[in-house]
């Protein structure tokens, strides 16, 4: 049934606090959610001050200040730090988005910075998204096509057909949406989630793609598809600026229309 | 760290075996469909509802009857009422499969159902009854 409340061990507690040098000018705190499996503690939220004077502009300048200068132990990922690999995908101040993307000077206050929510976490900020992969995998995201290739180089789209590939192949796969879905929450388990079926649009509205039917076949389904209940937190927070909701709307979209 | 808790898995089975589920019932469009359109179809029925029983508002019963006996009235009533329980219905699913887990799923949503279609099945008699019984007793 609904579960209101969290369970006794995931209960969030204070944790230590990290003040900023005498020195500084610039101070801003950072709320960080910490948790290891190594020990039998509840989570914590450790506080961080924080010069920002001597620290670049994004959140994640400030995740990486910390590991560096004044907590070691502080597990996140990241990668690129532009924004296209998906890697820093986290919660901070209530809101999926990318550390390296979301200016610090953009939200007032102290920052909370929470991992992706809902997911199993394996330390600190990083969650769990083994199952949310495997989705994406179940849904089959590469070309499934019968006719040969021409002989003498590539599939060939016009540039309209090649247009209605944008706004998809855009997605770096972070799972912002997917995991921001009260849909997903509810029923992760049998819901494919908005990143999964932006990535499953993707591939049914590619012209080069002949597997049109099946791919509509199996999402046809009360819960891998229908569980969306166009809440839009996947267009809301998605921090690529892109429209999940429109490509699981689309794709319903197409199923009434092949049964009427 | 707990060393039973790191050994012993009751889910071996894998990710993508998960994912796959038991597979895409088949299931879906109509139901989401059947919604959208039971939803818009009030609109003018609910309207025409509001409607009527203003001008209604203070008649005997035997002019709310003798209304309720005529064949466009009791059809539109009729519409009202299957189109009320059968959205009504639709939407209880939605809330059952967003709320109800596990075990109790299944039957929480077949009891859903059949209470549903009980209370409206009741709306139609009771609709049935003022339009024919009328004519019967006029006979």
């Amino acid at each position: 049934m609904v579960e209101l409340r969290l369970p006794r061990n995931s209960t969030v507690t204070k944790g230590q606090h990290f003040p900023a040098p005498a020195s500084a000018k610039n101070v801003r705190t950072f709320k960080v959610y910490r948790w290891t499996p190594d020990d039998d503690k509840n989570p914590a939220m450790d506080t961080y001050d924080i010069d920002l004077d001597h620290i670049g502009p994004m959140v994640l300048d400030a995740l990486i200040h910390i590991k560096n200068d004044v907590d070691p132990t502080l597990t996140f990922r990241r990668s690129c730090r532009e924004g296209i690999c998906g890697s820093c995908a986290m919660n901070i101040d209530g809101e999926n988005t990318l550390a390296c993307l979301k200016p610090i000077d953009s939200m007032t206050g102290d920052i909370l910075i929470n991992p992706l929510p809902h997911m199993p976490i394996v330390k600190d900020l990083v969650s769990n998204l083994d199952g949310a992969y495997a989705q994406l995998r179940s849904i089959e995201p590469w070309m499934k096509s019968d006719s040969a290739p021409p002989p003498d180089g590539e599939r060939l789209q016009s540039p309209e057909e090649r247009a209605k590939l944008d706004g998809m192949w855009e997605c770096i796969l972070c799972f912002c949406c997917t995991t921001s879905c009260p849909s997903y929450w509810w029923n992760g388990d049998r819901y494919l989630g908005p990143a999964t079926l932006l990535a499953a649009y993707r591939w049914i509205a590619d012209t080069r793609d002949e597997d049109t039917g099946e791919r509509l076949d199996s999402l046809e389904d009360t819960f891998k598809l229908y569980a969306c209940r166009t809440i839009m937190n996947c267009t809301q927070t998605c921090p690529k600026g892109l429209n999940p909701a429109k490509a699981i709307g689309r794709i319903k979209e197409l199923q009434v229309e092949r049964k009427l | 760290m707990n060393a039973s808790n790191t050994l012993h898995h009751t889910v071996r089975r894998s990710q993508l075996g998960r994912a796959r589920g038991l597979g895409a019932a088949g299931s879906g469009p109509s139901h989401w469909i059947a919604e959208r359109i039971s939803a818009a179809a009030l609109l003018p029925l609910s309207g025409w509802f509001v409607v009527q029983m203003f001008r209604l508002g203070g008649s005997s019963y035997e002019d709310v009857t003798a209304w309720g006996a005529r064949p466009v009235n009791a059809t539109m009533l009729l519409a009202l009422v299957a189109t009320s329980f059968y959205h009504a219905e639709s939407g209880l699913q939605v809330i059952v499969d967003d709320y109800v887990h596990g075990k109790a799923h299944a039957p929480t949503k077949i009891a859903v159902k059949i209470g549903v279609y009980l209370v409206g099945l009741l709306g139609v008699v009771s609709v049935l009854k003022i339009a024919l019984g009328r004519a019967s007793s006029k006979s």
